[in-house]
C-alpha cells in the first residue's frame, strides 16, 4: 500500500484516496473544433512509461481535494506532489 | 501438561512445542507421504518444518499448523495428517482484531542480529518495534551454549531484555510473525495472542493482524537450515542437524541415541559437538568437502568423533516401521545409527526482501541467496549478510540498527559490539552440494510434502524445462504448504547440476506475500456479518418496519420493496400498489435518493458544462430534469435540480449515484474550472423524501400544508415551494417519476418520520398506499423512463435512449457533445431502447433475457444477439407484461417479432415504443 502526501493533508495510506489516472490531460478548449483522431487519443489514449509518471489522486477519505503525483512506475518512489494547475516537477 | 496426539496422551514440559514433547515421548514415525504413503517423521524444530502439520481441534482449532509451531498447554488436542488438513465445519466464533502502528524502526526477528539493531536503536530513543515469531525472544541464541558479555547466552537475551523494557518507545511482540512487506515500507504481522493458552480470557482476540508503516526496516530474519537430498532421505530418524541440537539444548529431549552426521559446513561440525555434549552417542560425521575447520575437527577429535572429510550418505536402512536403523556411507560403510543429523547449509531466510522488491543474488562464500540491493528503505542483519556466528550476527545487528536510527534522524551513540566466547570459530568455507546422485533417483525426496523426487525433477528438464519456475509448475515442488522453504533452494542446486548452469544464473523462484498462511476470520476482523457492510436506512424505516415492508439492498441502503398485506405474495402487492398510484394516492419514502446542495455565482455555468440541457435559463422556484453524459458521450446519471435562489441549487441524483456524481462535480470544478464559483456537499442524509403519488395527490397534499396554494395555477409541475406540512417546514417540488401528479415533500430528516406518519393519516380517507421500488420500477417502466445503471451500462448514450430532445444545439459545448458526433456513436443501427410485449400477452420474460430472432435455431450456436431484456414486470395498467429491452437498431422494429431467450427457453415478444402508457403526458396535472 502506497504512503501518499497529500498536499494539505499530509502522507496518508493509499486507501484514503481515488485514482484519477494521467495528469495534465486537459479538457480540449474547443472540442468541436478537435478532428476525430485528436479526440480519440484524448478519451481513449493515455502514457504507460516505465519510469516517472505524472498522474492524478484525489483524497476521497479526506480533504476531498484532487492533486497530482509524480510516481516512478517500477520503484514506486514517489517524487512529487503538486496541485491541479501547477507545472510537473521535474524528480531529482 | 497433557497433550493428546490421535488420541492418545502424552506428558509436555513447560516451553515445549508439540514437536518437542513428540520427541521427547520418542513418537517417530507421525505421518505418510500424500502419494507414497512412506513413513514420516520430523525434520526439524522450527519454521522449516515441512513434514508434520497437524490438525488443531482443542480450543478454536485449526487446519493445519506445523508440529514444531505449537506451543504445548494442558488440554491441546491435535491429529496428524497426511498432506492435508479439513476445514472445521463449525463457524469461527473466535475474536479477531486489527492494529496499526507506525514506528521509526521496525525490526523484523529477536535472533542475536535483531536484539542487536533493537538495542542501537531503541537506546538512542527511536521508537522500535520489534517482532518476533518465537514466544520469547533470543533466537539461536536459546539453544547456544556460548557465553555473551560474559554471561551464558540466555541470560544474555534476558539483560537485553531488561534494557529494551527501560526504553519507553519501544515494543516488543512475541508470537507474532511478519507476512507480508508491500510498498512504501508498509509490513503485515499476525500476532498469535491466546492459542497457546489452555483457558484463554474471553474478551482477548485470538489473533491480531498489525498494519504497520515503518520509517526504516531492519530484516533480521535469520536462516533456515538446507537438508542434502539422497536416496531413502525421508526416513523418520533424518533430522536437520541444527534442528536435533535445538531439541537437546533447548527442550532437553534427544531426537535419538545414536547419531551420524552429514554435512557439507563447518555448522555441522559445531552441531556434532552440540549433539555429542548433549549425551549423544555421534558415531561418526561425514562431510562432503575435502577440508573441514581445524577447530571444530580438533574438539571432535577430543571427545573421540571422527571425522570422514569427502564423504556422502549414499542411504539409509530402516526397521519394519520404517524408521532410521542404519546409515550406508560413499565408503562402503554401514553405519548403525537412530538418528542421522544433515546440514547442507543455511538459507538466508530472504523472503521479506524478496516480498519487498529487492532483489538476491547467489554468494558462493554463503553457499546461498543473499539480498542484494534493496528495493526500500530496507537494512539487513545477521544471517542476511552471510554471517555464521553468533558474534557476527550481533555485530551485524547492532551496525544495521545503528545505520536505521541515523536514516530516521536520530543520533545514534557508537557501542562496542558484544563479546562472544565458548564457541569455535568457522574456519572452512561451505561447498554448495545439495544432493546424492543415484540409480534409485525416485527415492531421492525434494519435496517430501509433495513427495516429489529427484526422478521428477530429471523428468521435467528431459521433456525441455529449464526455468526454476517451470521445474516447480511441473514438478509442484515448493508448492505445499511450506512454499518450499525446505525444497526451494534445493531444487534449484538440484536443477544447476542436471543442466550444468550455475546458481546466481538460475536465481530463486519469485516470493510472495504471505510469508505465512493467514486466516481469512483474521483478515475480516470484525467486519463480519452485519458489520461486514454498514447499513444504511432512512428516518422513516422503523415504520417500513412496522408495517411488514419486505426490503430490498439498494448499495448500502435498505429500501422497502413492497408492503404485503395479509397473504398477498410480492406481485399481488405490486399490483395492489400500482393501481392506487394510477388511480388514487400511493406514497413512497424517497429519501434514498441522493441530494447535494450548490452554492455559489456560477453553478448554472457549471450545471450548463455538466447537463446535456440548458440549466443557466432556470428560474428560482423551478426545477428541470437533467442527464450527464462522460466525456465518452455515455449516460452517466440523471435526476432534477432545484433552483431555489439566486446561488443555492438542490441537486438529486440515482440512489446509486450519489457519491460518484458529487465526485464528478468535484472533478470538473476542482482540475479544470477551478475558477468558477461553485461549492458543492452532500446533503443526502440531512434531507428526507416523502414521494406522495396520485390523481389525488393533490387533496392530501392541501389536507397537511393548509397555507400552500396546490392548485395547478399556483403550483405548477417542475415547479418547487417552501411551506410547513404537518407544521414542519418543509420544501415541496412537483416533479414525476410516474407519469401523474405527484409531489416530493423534502423535510430535514429528524422530522422525516412525523411528516410521514402525518400525510399517511390525512391520506386514510382515500385510501393512501404506501408502496416500494417495486412498484416505483413498474410505474416508471410503464413511462419508459430509463433507470441509470438498470437499462444503461455504460454504452448507452441519450440518443440510443430516445431523449435526443434533452440535448441542448444551443450550448457550443457540454461534457458529452463532442463524443455524440463520433463516428461509432453517431451510427443509426445502434443498440437502442425499446419496448417488449409478448405476443401471447401473458409470458412476462427474465429481465437479462437475450432477443434473438424469431424462430432462430438455439442448439446451433453461434446464435446471432439482436439486445437484451433491462427491465420487465407485469403491469396491471397496461393488461399485460412489459418489457424494456436494448435492441439493435431498435426504434425502426416497432411491431418486428422477435424471441426472448431465457436459460433455453425462447417466449415470442413484440417490439413497441418504450412509452406505453399515456405518451401525451396528459396525467400529470392529476
Amino acid at each position: 500500500m502506497l504512503r501518499i502526501p497529500c498536499p494539505w493533508c499530509g502522507p496518508r495510506d493509499e486507501t484514503e484516496f481515488s485514482y484519477g489516472g494521467q495528469a495534465h490531460v486537459a479538457y480540449p478548449a474547443e472540442p468541436s473544433t478537435v478532428d476525430d483522431d485528436a479526440w480519440a487519443t484524448y478519451l481513449f489514449y493515455r502514457d504507460n512509461p516505465k519510469g516517472w509518471f505524472a498522474e492524478r489522486w484525489m483524497h476521497r477519505a479526506g480533504c476531498q481535494r484532487w492533486f497530482n503525483v509524480v510516481r516512478h512506475t517500477v520503484t514506486y518512489e514517489i517524487a512529487a506532489s503538486y496541485p491541479p494547475g501547477a507545472s510537473r516537477p521535474e524528480p531529482a | 501438561m497433557k497433550v493428546t496426539v490421535d488420541g492418545a496422551e502424552l506428558v509436555a514440559r513447560p516451553g515445549d512445542t508439540l514437536a518437542s514433547a513428540l520427541v521427547r515421548a520418542g513418537r517417530r514415525v507421525l505421518s505418510q507421504g500424500i502419494y507414497t504413503g512412506r513413513p514420516r517423521g520430523l525434520v526439524a524444530a522450527g519454521s522449516e518444518e515441512s513434514n508434520i502439520f497437524v490438525q488443531v481441534l482443542s480450543g478454536t482449532g485449526e487446519p493445519m499448523v506445523r508440529a514444531t509451531e505449537i506451543e504445548a498447554y494442558d488440554g491441546l488436542r491435535v491429529r496428524t495428517l497426511a498432506g492435508k488438513g479439513l476445514l472445521p465445519a463449525e463457524p469461527d466464533d473466535a475474536r479477531y482484531d486489527k492494529t496499526f502502528a507506525h514506528t521509526d524502526v521496525l525490526v523484523v526477528g529477536a535472533g542475536p542480529a535483531g536484539l542487536a539493531a533493537a538495542l542501537a536503536a531503541g537506546e538512542s530513543g527511536a521508537r522500535v518495534l520489534l517482532v518476533d515469531d518465537q514466544p520469547r525472544p533470543g533466537g539461536r541464541l536459546l539453544a547456544s551454549r556460548s557465553t555473551v558479555d560474559g554471561l551464558p547466552a540466555v541470560e544474555y537475551v534476558e539483560s537485553v531484555q531488561t534494557r529494551l523494557a527501560a526504553c519507553p518507545e519501544v515494543t516488543v511482540l512475541n508470537r507474532t510473525t511478519v507476512a507480508g512487506y508491500y510498498d512504501h515500507n508498509y509490513l503485515v504481522a499476525v500476532e498469535r495472542r491466546t492459542d497457546h493458552l489452555a483457558d484463554p480470557p474471553a474478551a482477548m482476540a485470538r489473533h491480531r493482524l498489525w498494519n504497520i508503516r515503518a520509517g526504516q526496516v531492519v530484516l533480521a530474519t535469520g536462516a533456515h537450515e538446507r537438508s542434502i537430498a539422497f536416496p531413502d532421505n525421508d526416513r523418520p530418524g533424518v533430522m536437520l542437524a541444527a534442528s536435533a541440537s535445538a531439541y537437546a539444548w533447548r527442550y532437553g529431549c534427544l531426537p535419538g541415541r545414536r547419531a551420524v552426521v552429514f554435512g557439507a559446513h563447518d555448522g555441522s561440525l559445531a552441531a556434532a559437538i552440540d549433539l555429542a555434549d548433549a549425551g549423544m552417542e555421534v558415531v561418526a560425521v561425514l562431510d562432503v568437502r575435502d577440508a573441514v575447520g581445524p577447530e571444530l575437527a580438533a574438539a571432535l577429535a577430543a571427545r573421540g568423533i571422527p571425522v570422514h572429510p569427502a564423504t556422502a550418505v549414499l542411504g539409509t536402512l530402516a526397521d519394519p516401521d520404517g524408521v532410521l536403523r542404519a546409515v550406508l556411507t560413499s565408503a562402503g560403510d554401514t553405519v548403525d545409527a537412530d538418528l542421522l543429523a544433515v546440514s547442507g547449509g543455511w538459507n538466508p531466510a530472504v523472503e521479506l526482501f524478496s516480498q519487498s522488491g529487492g532483489r538476491t543474488a547467489w554468494s558462493d562464500a554463503a553457499a546461498g541467496f543473499l539480498p542484494d540491493q534493496p528495493a526500500q528503505r530496507t537494512f539487513c542483519a545477521g544471517a542476511l549478510t552471510g554471517a555464521v556466528d553468533v558474534a557476527e550476527a550481533l555485530a551485524t545487528g547492532a551496525s544495521a540498527g545503528a545505520a536505521a536510527t541515523r536514516a530516521t534522524g536520530h543520533e545514534v551513540s557508537e557501542v562496542q559490539p558484544p563479546v562472544v566466547t565458548g564457541s569455535a570459530r568457522h574456519q572452512e568455507p561451505p561447498a554448495a552440494y545439495f544432493f546424492v546422485d543415484s540409480a534409485a533417483d525416485d527415492r531421492v525426496f525434494i519435496d517430501m510434502q509433495r513427495d516429489a523426487t529427484l526422478h521428477d525433477v530429471r523428468r521435467a528438464v528431459g521433456a525441455g524445462l529449464t526455468s526454476i519456475e517451470h521445474i516447480k509448475r511441473y514438478t509442484t515442488i515448493g508448492t505445499a504448504a511450506d512454499q518450499g522453504r525446505g525444497s526451494g533452494v534445493l531444487a534449484v542446486g538440484v536443477l544447476a547440476q542436471l543442466s550444468g548452469r550455475s546458481m546466481a544464473e538460475l536465481g530463486t523462484t519469485t516470493y510472495r506475500p504471505p510469508y505465512t498462511p493467514i486466516s481469512f476470520a483474521l483478515l475480516a476482523g470484525r467486519d463480519r456479518g452485519r458489520l461486514a457492510d454498514p447499513e444504511r436506512v432512512t428516518a422513516i424505516h422503523d415504520w417500513h418496519v412496522e408495517h411488514g415492508a419486505v426490503f430490498e439492498d439498494v448499495g448500502q441502503w435498505k429500501r422497502p420493496r413492497f408492503f404485503p398485506r395479509a397473504e398477498e405474495l410480492m406481485d399481488d402487492a405490486v399490483r395492489r400498489e400500482c393501481a392506487a398510484a394510477r388511480s388514487g394516492v400511493a406514497m413512497m419514502d424517497a429519501s434514498t435518493l441522493g441530494t447535494i446542495e450548490l452554492q455559489g455565482a456560477d453553478v448554472g455555468v457549471l450545471l450548463d458544462r455538466l447537463y446535456t440541457n440548458v440549466f443557466s435559463t432556470l428560474a428560482m422556484g423551478r426545477v428541470r430534469y437533467g442527464v450527464m453524459c462522460g466525456v465518452d458521450g455515455m449516460v452517466l446519471d440523471d435526476g432534477t435540480t432545484a433552483r431555489l435562489s439566486e446561488d443555492r441549487w438542490l441537486m438529486s441524483t440515482t440512489t446509486g449515484n450519489a457519491a460518484k456524481v458529487l465526485e464528478w462535480l468535484e472533478e470538473w470544478r476542482q482540475t479544470e474550472w477551478p475558477d468558477l464559483d461553485v461549492r458543492c456537499s452532500s446533503a443526502t442524509d440531512q434531507w428526507s423524501t416523502v414521494a406522495l403519488v396520485g390523481p389525488r395527490s393533490r387533496e392530501v397534499l392541501a389536507g397537511v400544508a393548509p397555507a400552500l396554494d396546490c392548485t395547478v395555477e399556483a403550483f405548477p409541475f417542475m415547479a418547487v415551494r417552501e411551506a410547513a406540512v404537518a407544521g414542519i417546514p418543509a420544501r415541496i417540488m412537483r416533479v414525476s417519476f410516474s407519469g401523474e401528479l405527484a409531489y416530493e415533500i423534502n423535510v430535514a430528516s429528524w422530522y422525516a418520520l412525523a411528516v410521514w406518519q402525518a400525510v399517511y393519516a390525512a391520506g386514510q380517507p382515500l385510501g393512501i398506499t404506501p408502496y416500494g421500488t417495486e412498484t416505483m420500477h413498474v410505474l416508471r417502466a410503464e413511462k419508459g423512463y430509463p433507470i441509470v445503471g438498470q437499462d444503461t451500462d455504460g454504452t448507452v448514450t441519450l440518443q440510443d435512449l430516445g431523449m435526443a430532445w434533452i440535448v441542448s444545439r444551443k450550448k457550443p459545448d457540454f461534457v458529452g457533445k463532442r463524443s455524440f458526433a463520433r463516428a461509432d456513436t453517431a451510427r443509426s443501427d445502434r443498440r437502442q431502447l425499446v419496448g417488449i410485449v409478448p405476443v401471447d400477452g401473458r409470458s412476462r420474460v427474465a429481465e437479462g433475457s437475450q432477443l434473438v430472432a424469431a424462430g432462430a435455431e438455439l442448439t446451433r450456436p453461434p446464435v446471432p444477439m439482436h439486445g437484451h431484456v433491462t427491465s420487465s414486470y407485469d403491469s396491471v395498467t397496461l393488461g399485460t407484461p412489459f418489457a424494456l429491452a436494448l435492441l439493435d437498431a431498435g426504434t425502426s422494429r416497432y411491431g418486428e417479432v422477435l424471441d426472448a431467450v431465457d436459460d433455453g427457453i425462447a417466449t415470442a415478444v413484440r417490439v413497441v415504443s418504450p412509452v406505453p402508457y399515456d405518451p401525451e403526458g396528459e396525467r400529470r396535472d392529476g
